[in-house]
């Protein structure tokens, strides 16, 4: 990134997705109300032209459902949007459809995400057509650019998708995505699904097209170590809400909040001189539809106070570009002893 | 904890160790029998954690489960599987039956599939301990609260007469792990067993198998893709692709200075920390498939070392150092490479 500030090309503002849990049909015929999920509980972030934000946290903490949020596949039930000063929900069919050009998603799953039944052809034109970037005469042209762009044979373009490797299929993905000159892309899970060495390539891949084409990339993923290895900035979640935020060096030398430390602590080094016995985290997620009290972290933490139980904190600075939820605002700057014996 | 430490057994057993000699499973295609498995040796001594570490259809848990013979009825299975003074691969479906479970346990990748969704978790493990104990039913009990409990779940008596779908993910894989325990095995198996697992329960699992081992004196092979895993968690590793071994050792050696290219590969792979937005040293291209095996050296189209003797014989797996092997015409350049980065 350059010296001078970037300008923020998406905001989302104290975003809530909730979801319906199931009901059995005797408890609604008694008419107990109906329990809700919280999947998202107030999101806000900033993300800022030509960086990669990674989100990061473990299955259930809410990252796909902001993925899915932000393209618009889940409709909020609070907070908006706002993308190059405009938010989202008041926008046009026609800038909406504008909108869902510019920002494009690409699957963690790259078997259930491109038709079996569409050649890579069919499938870029598709996208080219649908938003008439192309005359008819120049797709044959830019179908090619696409292939090269993502390292592909050009002889691709006549196969289907199941003659294709995972990681082939997930550049095929990252092809047709691209083929509508996007300014976002989000990717969710991106390469969760392929082998570690095709992993490599696809990463190499994505780090590079960014450089070229200045894209802004918002890099959902558990992988703590892909995460770190391709955000400028981190954002790490845990029960629908972000816990930590801040620059990829800064979060991890000295995270601010207990959870990331234990997230850092559990990712298995690859020294394997840096061993521990003690398992980082203790305890499970709790249930999404009894959330404990205070700070949802408090019954896995072990510096929880009886402040934790009872007052939930709220993402404050550390910095003046990281912030944490943790009631001990000194936590990560003291040596680890002085916060033990607090 | 009450109660779990070894027990002497019957006819006080002499510590096993495994001895695995070139082992090979081969399945019938289309195109004929190919080798999932082909020509594996290792040893497993007790109380060793032995990682089997490779990517998807290199054969990994193929080779852990010919070791029981847990293969696929059309699969054939030759070499030789030595425990104690029992040969695996040619004992009779009766004892071997015995052995199972008993000796050596398996725990799986996904304990949703594993454990049986319409028995509770006591009938589980109460199904091992009538078969590989002496136990009454009282006993029986008894033991299978305590083996919950050694593994870590809490309340363990409230929850032993609860049902599969009741426990979480982590919970069912210990779950999973304290049936294999009911027997006290000497060998464990580990087929990625945290692969489904989150971050912070994996570490949890990964911390208590080693106690277990620790406690029970059992040794362990334990079947993973991920190198991190490896690194945290066991002695010494095999690295395999497309069926073979092509780099073994202490686990601390192989790590600092790994011979093949593909481990040296597999590693360039894992981002590290310090190399932030750098490229990874990846490696080009994919796995063969089980039917078109490259001639010669099978990793030699992704390879950046190659030469024409690579694609013309195989290299074989020798001996490079104390308890270390590796199967590479080049290795003095691959260790040299790692110098030069």
């Amino acid at each position: 990134m350059t010296a001078e500030t970037p300008r923020t090309i998406l905001e989302v503002e104290a975003l809530s997705v909730r979801f319906p849990a199931r009901q059995s049909l005797v408890k609604r015929l008694m008419g107990e109300p109906r329990r809700e999920v919280n999947a998202l509980n107030g999101v806000s972030l900033q993300l800022l032209q030509g960086e990669t934000l990674g989100i990061v946290g473990e299955s259930g903490c809410g990252k796909s459902t902001l993925a899915r949020t932000i393209v618009g596949l889940i409709r909020p039930d609070e907070g908006r949007i706002v993308f190059e000063g405009t938010d989202i929900s008041a926008l046009g069919k026609a800038e909406s459809r504008r909108f869902n050009r510019r920002v494009q998603m690409i699957f963690q799953d790259p078997y259930g995400s491109l038709n079996p039944r569409m050649t890579v052809r069919q499938i870029l034109s598709e996208a080219l057509t649908v938003h008439r970037l192309r005359p008819a005469a120049a797709i044959p042209g830019r179908i090619a650019e696409l292939l090269d762009l993502v390292r592909l044979p050009a002889d691709a373009a006549e196969k289907l998708p199941h003659e294709f490797s995972g990681g082939q299929r997930q550049r095929i993905g990252i092809a047709r995505a691209l083929s509508v000159e996007p300014e976002i892309l989000i990717a969710d899970e991106l390469v969760s699904a392929l082998d570690v060495s095709v992993q490599a390539q696809v990463i190499n891949l994505l780090l590079d097209l960014q450089e070229r084409l200045r894209l802004t990339v918002l890099f959902v993923a558990h992988d703590l170590r892909l995460v770190r290895h391709i955000s400028h900035r981190v954002a790490v979640m845990y029960l629908g809400e972000i816990v930590e935020i801040g620059r990829t060096e800064d979060l991890f030398a000295a995270p601010r909040h207990p959870y990331t430390q234990g997230l850092l602590d559990a990712a298995p080094d690859l020294d394997p001189a840096r061993r521990s016995r003690v398992a980082s985290v203790r305890g499970e997620l709790p249930s999404p539809l009894a959330l404990p009290p205070g700070c949802h972290f408090h019954p896995r933490c072990r510096f929880a106070f009886e402040r934790c139980s009872a007052e939930h904190p709220e993402l404050t600075a550390r910095g003046p570009t990281h912030c944490a939820a943790c009631h001990l605002t000194e936590f990560g700057c003291l040596d680890q002893a002085t916060v033990l014996s607090m | 904890m009450i109660g779990l430490t070894r027990r002497p057994a019957p006819g006080a057993h002499p510590p096993h160790a495994l001895r695995v000699r070139d082992l090979t499973t081969t399945l019938p295609t289309d195109k004929g029998r190919v080798a999932a498995v082909s020509g594996v040796s290792f040893d497993v001594a007790p109380r060793e954690v032995l990682g089997l570490v490779g990517e998807s259809g290199s054969g990994k848990s193929m080779t852990l489960r010919s070791i029981l013979r847990l293969t696929p009825p059309q699969a054939e299975i030759s070499g030789s599987v030595q425990w104690g003074d029992d040969q695996l691969l040619t004992l009779s479906p009766r004892r071997l039956r015995a052995l199972r479970g008993r000796d050596i346990a398996m725990i799986f990748q996904e304990p949703m599939t594993a454990l049986n969704p319409v028995l509770s978790i006591y009938r589980q493990i109460d199904e091992s301990l009538a078969v590989h104990t002496g136990l009454d039913a009282r006993g029986r009990r008894a033991r299978a609260i305590e083996l919950l409990d050694l593994v870590g779940i809490p309340a363990a008596a409230s929850r032993l007469d609860e049902y599969p779908h009741q426990f979480s993910g982590g919970m069912r894989q210990r779950a999973m792990i304290a049936i294999a325990l009911a027997s006290e095995p000497r060998l464990l198996l580990a087929d990625e067993p945290t692969t489904a697992l989150d971050v912070t329960i994996q570490d949890q699992i990964l911390k208590l198998i080693l106690d277990l081992r620790d406690r029970l004196g059992m040794g362990v092979i334990l079947v993973t893709h991920d190198l991190g895993v490896v690194a945290q968690t066991c002695d010494r590793v095999a690295v395999m692709y497309a069926g073979r071994i092509v780099e073994m050792g202490n686990v601390a050696e192989v790590f600092r200075a790994p011979r093949h290219p593909y481990t040296r590969g597999l590693m360039g792979s894992v981002p590290q920390n310090g190399g932030e937005r750098r490229p990874l040293l990846s490696i080009e291209g994919t796995p063969p498939g089980l039917s078109a095996m490259p001639q010669g050296c099978t990793f030699h189209p992704r390879c950046a070392f190659r030469t024409d003797r690579c694609m013309a014989s195989e290299p074989p797996l020798e001996p490079a150092g104390p308890g270390r092997a590796a199967a590479c015409f080049h290795q003095d350049q691959v260790i040299a490479a790692r110098r030069a980065r």
